[in-house]
């Protein structure tokens, strides 16, 4: 089919297979012409932010990117939805030659008086920094005009990749901590970091450990409040899940606040329970401890006899995860392992030289690890493994279609909770419900496995 | 009626894209054309995933990839190095290269790079190159100046043909596939560009595709030089340069500009042009089609008469839903764009003689300023792309799904809007929608209407 681009070669390798390629090259540019999945920095920004719901968001740039980032994240929020709206400073070509200060100043206050958020973040895109905007005065200026905090989010888009936008969000969310009453915080606090309460996911995390016994401050940015966020310096511990994208703040709060951190993901049983037990062992309370196995004990018990019934529909079939994290795809292949599903295919855009290495710890022999793919490749690589589902988002979703793979979206569009006990069992029966599905006796690729009757 | 601007600074939820997004589908829309923006990677994964959740087909667009030093030096090296890779990639058969704002802020020296490449490349690949900044225009705005730019910069003159060229704008991929049967049964030869109708709806996979097959060849982008006549669809589009104009100019081609035949008065005139160039009448099956649509609308006369609509979406599709609308008694209570021609109001009354005086006609507008007219107009539907879902679920009235995009629901790019079928369909479904809602909203529930 086709070769891997010069300059990608070692962004790919099959655990156990090449001698000697066991170190990945990763977390570099893309290679221009490649058709990368990757997005951008403004894009790594808005994705952290967006979900703050009482917040106001206004994207300083022409008007693309607010339009193609308007309301398409399953991210919730129990109270205000004013994070669902697109706010752009539409910029003309006259912005673009004379600046577009006024034009920003102007529509904060306008947006800042008929909505009366909490805070206000501005997103530079690409040309922002070109014409010389003073963004940061502008929302001084403002802050002090309207008495909310007003900050600016470097994020033009070509400064770097998506992971430089996750920090410059998190440069921004760190102007918000320190501002609130910690007051009344209890010794068993903590705050989640890099949970954005897709499909109602946050919910479910924070029930976990209300019932265990452990407050969670503020859930960072799932259904957050401003208000939360400016208190977040009084939990005791810092639990970040999903890769990169809050590690920066994590260590921030460490930095400045003492708050250790621990990596946690919420995906699959075993990463949940051990999110949930490492947690309670951190405070040193054993009724914690054994709230919180009495807790995986009853929710597993709960779900067993649903995940015994996918596992024994969908063991032996094999999958290809393509996801913008690589921490997310560790979760991934033990939730698939557990249904009784190989992963003979991940990668990730973003993961670092890390990630890749524990990655290849945890795969079988033969697996395909890829940094930064394309669709050409991954089409490529799916084939050659011939798996029956592909883990991705909306942009890989018609490459396993077309060549008549089942698709899970595990992206942030997604509308289903997947993380949690509960979001074990939504997984599966996302899973089963694509991969077992009759259509695919119907395509191209599985003619063989064709009904005699439904041959003409 | 009247022309209100909105008053407002910023732009709350747009009723626009960005001028490349429209290049891109256009440059789709030849056969083996790949489409790359010269500007960061973002643009170019937005705008797929975009396209992507519309069509639910793959599309591919590559980048340059703009990183900290293409914004100072100038982004040659990703330019050269991306049209490689792409080559390498895709073998296609063209690049369609659209500039993103940062390009053109940038002031990147296009025609010197195409220089470069045309000297340099060992494999060569046409380049059609179009300018589209951010800040100027919307999508629809990309979309004609990528045909503008494929004719002026692929067409060739020569001996002239009875070939009709036909640049019907951004419709539906079900749209393109009935102007071609159409114009197959007027007998006409024609060059429709773009063409996606089989790129953007492909069949499923027997082999992995790179490009799916498909799209406006390059032999009938060259032959638009030697037609007998340009048909170009958007009333609009008498306003602004368009591939018909730079047709008419360079190769002295009629260049005709129709409304979207949406509806029966500007299908007919669809249909009397194409009468005139072929010399042939109407054919029979279209005839009848257009027999059918009459007697349906004398069917469900009732069912629609002065119930209140709000159309939006880009100028011209607005344009041909109304006169749509006001043809079955409908009262287009607001007719709003993102669009930005500045003829929006004249050439919709230019479509619609007999547009009430109350319509509310808006271009420039959002959907910001479209939520706060809604509640005092009492729409009983609204008619438009998926994104004003949000507003029709506020309003408690349904909305008729059309044009682009179609985000919440399957076969977008199956839609009929164009020529008497699409009327039919439109008409069907906005019958229906009403019927639905007065059953829905009956306390008796009769199962017989």
């Amino acid at each position: 089919m086709i070769e891997l681009l010069p300059g990608r070669e070692r962004q790919v390798l099959r655990k156990n297979v090449e001698a000697g390629a066991s170190e990945i090259l990763c977390n570099k540019a893309s290679l221009a012409g490649s058709v990368s999945q990757r997005a951008c920095v403004f894009c790594g920004s808005r994705v952290v932010l967006y979900p703050i719901a009482d917040a106001l968001h206004l994207v300083h740039g022409p008007i693309g990117c607010a339009a193609y980032t308007w309301d398409i994240r399953g991210a919730l929020s129990s109270g205000p939805q004013l994070h669902r709206n697109s706010f752009s400073t539409d910029l003309q070509e006259l912005d673009v030659i004379y600046g577009g200060e006024k034009k920003l100043e102007a529509s904060l206050l306008e947006l800042i008086a008929i909505h009366n958020p909490k805070a206000a973040f501005v997103y530079s895109t690409c040309i922002v920094g070109l014409i010389g905007d003073d963004v940061d005065a502008v929302c001084r200026r403002v802050a002090e005009k309207t008495g909310i905090p007003v900050l600016p989010v470097n994020s033009e888009g070509f400064k770097g990749t998506k992971r430089d936008g996750y920090r410059a969000a998190c440069e921004a969310l760190y102007r918000l901590v320190g501002a609130g009453d910690i007051r009344g915080i209890g010794p068993y606090s903590i705050n989640i970091l890099g949970d954005f309460n897709l499909a109602g996911e946050t919910w479910i995390i924070r029930d976990y450990f209300r019932r265990i016994g452990i407050e969670v401050v503020a859930c960072i940015t799932g259904d957050a409040r401003i208000s939360d966020i400016a208190r977040a310096h009084g939990a005791k511990l810092n639990l970040v899940q999903c890769s990169g994208s809050m590690i920066h703040l994590a260590r921030m709060l460490q930095r400045d606040h003492g708050a250790p951190f621990k990596r946690v993901s919420f995906f699959g049983i075993e990463d949940m329970a051990a999110a949930l037990y490492d947690t309670a062992r951190f405070f040193e309370d054993p009724v914690l401890l054994n709230r919180a196995q009495d807790l995986v004990r009853s929710e597993i018990d709960a779900i067993h006899p649903d995940v015994r019934r996918y596992r024994e529909k969908l063991s032996g079939k094999k999958a290809a995860v393509y996801v913008g994290g690589a921490f997310k795809a560790f979760s991934l292949i033990r939730a698939l392992r557990l249904i009784g599903m190989q992963t003979a295919v991940v990668g990730s855009q973003t993961g670092d030289q890390e990630d890749y290495r524990q990655l290849q710890e945890i795969s079988d022999p033969g697996t395909i690890i890829v940094d930064d793919s394309n669709p050409l490749e991954l089409a490529r690589f799916c084939l050659e493994k011939n798996v029956d589902l592909f883990i991705g988002g909306v942009k890989e979703r018609p490459i396993a279609y077309k060549l008549g793979i089942g698709f899970c979206d595990h992206n942030h569009e997604r509308k289903e909770p997947l993380a949690g006990f509960i979001g074990m069992v939504n997984f599966a029966r996302e899973v089963y419900g694509t991969v077992a599905s009759p259509v695919w006796k119907l395509t191209p690729r599985h003619s063989g496995m064709r009904d005699e009757e439904t041959v003409l | 009626m009247s022309g209100i601007e909105t008053p407002n600074i910023v732009t709350r939820n747009a009723c626009k894209l960005c001028t490349p997004l429209g290049a891109c589908l256009a440059f789709r829309g030849v056969e083996g054309c790949i489409p790359f923006l010269h500007g960061s990677q973002g643009c170019a994964t937005y705008i797929r995933r975009y396209l992507i959740s519309h069509f639910r087909e793959p599309i591919d667009v590559a980048s340059s990839n703009f990183h900290e030093q293409s914004a100072v030096f100038g982004g040659s090296t990703g330019f050269r190095d991306g049209i490689r890779n792409v080559i390498r990639q895709y073998r296609p058969k063209l690049i369609g290269a659209a500039t993103t704002c940062l390009a053109e802020t940038i002031g990147e020296d296009m025609p010197r790079l195409l220089l470069d490449y045309r000297k340099s490349q060992e494999s060569y690949v046409p380049i059609v190159h179009v300018s589209t900044a951010s800040y100027r225009g919307t999508h629809i705005d990309g979309f004609h100046d990528a045909v503008r730019a494929l004719v002026e910069q692929l067409g060739t003159g020569g001996v002239g043909n009875d070939r009709v060229n036909l640049f019907p704008g951004m419709v539906s991929a079900a749209d393109l596939r009935h102007l071609k049967e159409i114009l197959e049964d007027f007998h006409l030869s024609s060059t429709l560009l773009p063409d996606y109708s089989e790129t953007m709806d492909g069949e499923i996979w027997e082999q992995p595709e790179k490009l799916q097959p498909g799209g406006t060849p390059l032999a009938d982008i060259a032959m638009t030089g030697r037609s007998c006549a340009t048909i170009e669809f958007g009333r609009t589009l008498e306003f602004r340069s368009t591939a018909g104009q730079a047709l008419a100019e360079k190769f002295n081609i009629s260049r005709h500009v129709l409304g979207l035949p949406i509806g029966m008065r500007e299908t007919d005139r669809f249909f009397a042009l194409l009468t005139t160039l072929s010399g042939r009448p109407t054919p029979q099956k279209h005839q009848r089609q257009r027999g059918r649509l009459l007697d349906s609308y004398v069917d469900g006369h009732k069912y629609v008469f002065e119930k209140r609509a709000i159309v939006y979406g880009e100028e011209d599709l607005v344009i041909g839903l109304t006169a749509f609308l006001c043809e079955i008694g409908v009262v287009p209570v607001l007719c709003a764009s993102g669009g930005h021609s500045r003829h929006f109001a004249d050439s919709l009354r230019q479509a619609v003689q007999d547009l009430p005086d109350q319509t509310l006609v808006i271009e420039d507008c959002d959907f910001g300023r479209i939520a706060e007219l809604a509640p005092d107009l009492k729409p009983d539907f609204l008619l438009g792309a998926s994104k004003g879902y949000a507003l029709a679920r506020k309003l408690e009235v349904p909305l008729l799904r059309v044009g682009f995009p179609i985000h919440d629901r399957i076969g977008g790019q199956r839609i009929h809007h164009l020529s008497y079928k699409g009327a039919q369909e439109l008409y069907d479904r906005i019958v229906n929608a009403l019927l639905e809602r007065k059953q829905n909203q009956s306390a008796v529930g009769y199962s017989y209407l």
